[in-house]
């Protein structure tokens, strides 16, 4: 479906599915406006007072004609629900495989990390017809992350991820915009997607400044923050081991299991004892205030990674 | 009826209604509505009470326990006896008994202002104790050993609700004295009698909602997770 | 076609409006029919402050860098444009201006049930009111008028707990508002009038009463608690302390979705007073609106997540949100067709009120509609925080909620004034309303949809052509909001005066003098019709 003149470009994989659903929503936004306009029009007309004595006869309703424009607007928009909702859904999960890129946001710009270490402020160089995961967090206020030409939108909140994905199918350069108000400068919180042709894409990635990637500079912190200290890498240590943990379900203390992603992983480093793993004492300190928002990414990253490894066995005594 | 009677009988209707059994009625309805818009302004503060209560559990507890249970039990009787005599006098109103009146309106102010002057030597105990968030956060010694393990910030969202939920509620009862003020010098003046005491019924079923909200409002603060 | 027996040109001796002069007479009055006015008064004029802020928005936006103010300035002036066109000019409108001077004649009663807490209301307004305008001139708030935390909480040092103490003030009146006429509908009917033999601006008024009464208290609380952690940094809606700024969200909507109910039932109930008698028929279908009414205030508080979708909420959440925001649209529907279907066989006049319930049903189908945009969960992906959004709500609140106003104002002028309006000026007034109205808002949806964000105090220039257009139709629009205010402050000095039923409708209201004394009725009538009894066989002495 060509893109009609007051609509952005169509360039990600969703954009059409959603401008289907929309040129939907439309037609049959002008059909009823028009049925109902064109009605009155023609009562207006047709019944206009002819003489100042006129009383024409009552009419009280018609139940058949109430049970009719009910349900047909009822079936109308249960469609119109069904397929938004089978949309949303859809597009809900990023694919497996994603690229996984880290935003964060704080007043009034916008900075990228690729996995790799690369770091953008206020544009995202993204590599055409591959999914892209990402995560975001703000520094301060709430900022909302909205790509016009890809259809997607999420709000970025302090202290806790979110998180949205997209998969590019045009070459370009595209309007970042912040659609959550955040302050003085919001209208100026606006960048742009650069997405490339794949093979540009590892050409501008590789001339960037080389540093490490985001999982090298997550295991420094680690280090620094002395986490080895209790995390052993053989389970043997005060807290369980990490390897194979990341996207995993984990007991907690409380009885609930939950699956230690993004979230809880974040969320554990900074608030410990409201989430202590099963068969561990609440002991890890809290790490909230001492990290930035970045070497918390970083972490997140290298943790992610710890992900991929064998598991440590499990100690007896422990689980 | 006899003229006197029925002079009576209409003293204090307003004009738009037809008699005073429609006045009394509407008063009625008219408390009532009012007192389901307060338990949705209560309501929208322990919406919020029970959801960072259940985010936080530990921390709240640990919070809870360093209120004084025995403050707050006593508190919750007075105010139940409070109930009681204000019960009575509206009772002692519609049968006409005007001495009784205004002395079970009095002791619902006596019993009103202990509950008061109990809240107020509780929170000064919490200033004492650096309890009070933002303001004067700084708890030490066995009050920073029981707020720890729950985490410290979230502990002072926990004071943050103690303060606003009890102190929303010591302002309600401030007014409520208020309101008891006026009927007890309406009183004395003669103002009520059998087939008209429409306004002590409006103040009591205004005092009995600030019970009922204490009622609530204690077993939440005061006795999350058992006592040690 | 008149019910007089009074000759026309003979002003009732002993009205409401001369039964007393003085100051003292009117700000200590308890006459609901005062007490009415005093409102007029008073929101005409936060009309002209919101509408002025409005104003100074579209001269700046004519140009992508911003033409006029310094974006911190542009920021305060939507913020303020909300909070006052919502608080203090649409909640009050109808309930307040036409609410209050009508419900006590529609039940047959004297006046409502707590006349002294209708004055107390009002005086509440104006103290809210006050607050409100301290705060625009002591520096301006610049949170929007949804003050999202932490933002609004934690980082702007802008006047926020001045202004959370006006609007919490304010809300009150709207409360004690909803609480009066609850009690009045309920107590004070004059015998004969059963439910449903009520009008159905009466009906109305009851569904708004609820939503105001159950609502409000929860917005009141919200503003405790933003204004506390403006005060005091405590952090309860900032994750610093673990805090939740979604919570915030949650509350504020819980509140704020049914508050559009509030300002579009009563404009509905308008409407469905205007078209039965301009088209001289019974309403179609009475119970079937009615019921319409109570349904939309009980589904009002179903829907508040819908603004939250993007918020990154669970998708199970959103999926029913959105499914009960769609059922919402219903018993919108039903009430359109209805309206329609009065006008089928009728006999039909297209005096000024009529030009402006014909406006609002097509302006309120048409907002409504894009809200299907919104409650859909892939197309709202795209559309929240967009001009879209602006336009849907300006649809519904203005080419709604303030038409329905307007329309109520002109059909009960001759009854709330004793006084007829020029109805050639009247009619183009409307016309260049409606015109103005769709020029200013409909390149709008197309903006949001192309991508501009709302709350931009510039832009990327690819917008800007869009943006002249909707700045030219506000031109049109504000001239047709002055001529009213001329024409109908003309008309209390020299318009023709009025019969007790200038327009031959049913209703208790007419049957009484115009303007009404200040009792109302000589005695208090006795009703045994149905409403909108306009058929021949019904309309009685005629």
């Amino acid at each position: 479906m060509q893109s009609l003149p007051f609509q952005p470009e169509q360039a990600s994989s969703i954009a059409k599915s959603v401008d289907q659903l929309y040129f939907f929503l439309t037609a049959v936004t002008l059909f009823f406006t028009a049925l109902i306009f064109s009605i009155i029009f023609y009562f207006m007309i047709k019944y206009r007072r002819r003489s100042p004595n006129e009383r024409p006869k009552a009419i009280e309703g018609s139940f058949p004609l109430e049970v009719l424009w009910t349900a047909i607007p009822t079936l109308i928009v249960a469609m119109i629900f069904v397929w938004g909702s089978v949309l949303y859904f859809r597009n809900s999960e990023a694919p497996k495989g994603s690229m996984e890129i880290f935003v964060t946001g704080k007043q009034w710009m916008w900075k990228v990390e690729h996995p790799e270490g690369q770091r953008e402020i206020n544009e995202l160089h993204v590599p055409l017809g591959r999914p892209v995961k990402l995560t975001m967090t703000s520094e301060d206020v709430i900022h909302d992350f909205f790509v016009p030409a890809f259809r997607v939108k999420k709000d970025v909140l302090p202290g806790r991820y979110t998180s949205l994905w997209f998969s590019a199918t045009k070459v370009g350069t595209f309007h970042l915009f912040c659609a959550q108000y955040c302050g003085a400068f919001h209208a100026g919180m606006i960048g742009s997607i650069i997405v490339q042709q794949p093979d540009e894409y590892e050409r501008w990635l590789a001339g960037g400044v080389p540093g490490e990637s985001m999982e090298q500079a997550g295991a420094k912190v680690f280090q620094a923050s002395g986490c080895p200290t209790c995390h052993l890498a053989d389970g043997t240590g005060l807290g369980p081991s990490l390897l194979g943990v990341y996207g995993q379900p984990v007991k907690l203390t409380t009885g609930q299991t939950i699956t230690a992603d993004d979230a809880y992983v974040r969320q554990h480093i900074l608030n410990p004892k409201a989430t202590t793993v099963f068969g561990y004492h609440p002991i890890m300190p809290s790490f909230q205030g001492q990290l930035t928002e970045e070497q918390l990414n970083n972490l997140v990253a290298y943790i992610r990674a710890l992900g991929k490894a064998t598991p440590a066995p499990k100690e007896a005594g422990k689980q | 009826m006899t003229d006197a009677e029925a002079h009576a009988q209409n003293a204090g209707l307003a004009h738009q209604f037809e008699d005073l059994e429609q006045q009394q009625e509407t008063d009625a309805l008219g408390i009532w509505v009012f007192l389901v818009t307060e338990i949705m302004f209560f309501g929208g503060l322990f919406a919020s009470y029970a959801i960072y209560r259940w985010l936080y559990f530990a921390a709240f507890q640990g919070g809870s326990h360093i209120l004084d249970i025995r403050l707050g039990a006593a508190n919750t009787i007075v105010l139940l006896a409070s109930s009681l005599t204000m019960a009575l006098s509206v009772r002692s109103a519609q049968a006409g008994n005007r001495r009784a009146l205004a002395l079970f309106l009095v002791a619902t102010m006596i019993l009103g202002g202990i509950f008061l002057g109990v809240k107020a030597v509780e929170y000064n105990q919490k200033f004492v104790e650096h309890v009070v968030p933002s303001l004067d956060w700084a708890p030490e010694g066995q009050t920073l050993a029981r707020l720890a393990p729950g985490g410290l910030e979230h502990a002072q969202i926990y004071f943050f609700f103690y303060f606003a939920m009890t102190g929303l509620h010591a302002l309600h009862m401030i007014i409520g004295e208020g309101l008891l003020l006026w009927l007890v010098v309406r009183a004395r003046k003669g103002n009520f009698n059998p087939h008209y005491f429409a306004p002590v019924e409006v103040v009591g079923l205004y005092w009995h909602f600030v019970d009922i909200v204490w009622i609530f409002l204690f077993p939440l603060l005061y006795l999350i997770g058992g006592r040690y | 076609m008149s019910t007089a027996t009074l000759e026309p040109r003979v002003r009732a001796s002993r009205n409401y409006l001369n039964a007393d002069y003085g100051w003292k007479s009117w700000l200590f009055t308890v006459d609901h029919k005062r007490i009415a006015l005093l409102y007029l008064v008073s929101i005409t004029f936060f009309f002209m402050i919101g509408g002025s802020f409005a104003v100074l928005m579209r001269i700046n936006l004519t140009e992508p860098q911003g033409a006029l103010v310094q974006p911190e300035t542009y920021n305060k002036l939507f913020t303020l444009h909300g909070i006052v066109m919502v608080w203090f000019f649409l909640i009050p409108s109808i309930p307040a201006v036409l609410g209050n001077f009508l419900v006590p004649l529609m039940v047959g009663s004297r006046d409502l049930a707590f006349p002294k807490l209708n004055l107390l209301s009002w005086y509440i307004f104006i103290v809210g009111g006050l607050f409100t305008l301290y705060s625009a001139i002591a520096g301006g708030v610049d949170t929007g008028w949804t003050f999202y935390t932490p933002y609004s909480s934690m980082y702007t040092n802008t006047q926020v707990t001045a202004v959370a103490i006006g609007v919490f003030i304010t809300g009150f009146s709207s409360i004690l508002t909803g609480l009066n006429f609850i009690v009045t509908i309920h107590k004070m009917r004059a015998p004969g009038l059963t439910w449903f033999r009520m009008p159905l601006f009466l009906w109305s008024m009851y569904a708004t009463s609820i939503i105001l009464v159950l609502a409000t208290p929860v917005l009141a609380i919200t503003l405790v608690l933003i204004a506390l952690e403006h005060l005091f940094h405590v952090g309860i809606f900032s994750p610093g302390l673990g805090g939740d700024p979604l919570l915030f969200q949650h509350l504020f909507w819980f509140y704020s979705h049914p508050a559009v109910y509030i300002m579009i039932l009563p404009a509905m109930g308008v409407v469905s007073e205007i078209i039965p008698c301009f088209a001289r028929k019974r309403i179609f279908g009475y119970k079937i609106v009615a019921f319409s009414s109570v349904a939309i205030a009980v589904l009002g508080f179903l829907v508040w997540g819908h603004h939250m979708f993007v918020t990154g909420q669970s998708v199970y959440a959103g999926l029913i949100f959105s499914l009960l925001s769609f059922l919402i649209a219903i018993p919108s529907a039903i009430k359109v067709f209805n309206w329609t279907s009065t006008l089928y066989k009728g006999s039909i006049s297209y005096e000024a009120p009529m030009l402006y319930a014909m406006g609002f049903i097509g302006l309120f189908t048409m907002g409504g509609l894009t809200g299907l945009f919104l409650a859909s969960l892939a197309t709202d992906v795209h559309l929240n925080g967009t001009y879209f959004i602006v336009a849907h709500f300006h649809y519904i609140m203005v080419g709604g909620a303030v038409m329905g106003y307007l329309g109520g104002i002109h059909f009960w002028w001759p009854k709330i004034s004793g006084r007829k309006y020029p109805n050639g000026w009247a009619a183009l007034a409307a016309a260049i309303i409606f015109i103005g109205f769709n020029l200013t808002f409909f390149p709008q949806f197309i903006l949001g949809y192309l991508g501009m964000p709302r709350r931009y105090a510039f832009y990327p220039a690819e917008f800007q052509v869009l943006n002249v257009m909707s700045s030219a139709g506000a031109t049109v629009l504000g001239v047709g909001y002055l001529i009213p205010l001329v024409y109908l402050i003309w008309s209390m000095r020299y318009g023709p005066i009025a019969e007790p039923n200038p327009w031959g409708a049913t209703g208790l209201e007419w049957k009484t003098s115009s303007p009404p004394p200040t009792e109302n009725f000589a005695e208090i009538p006795v009703v045994t019709e149905e409403a909108y009894a306009y058929a021949a066989e019904e309309a009685a002495g005629d």
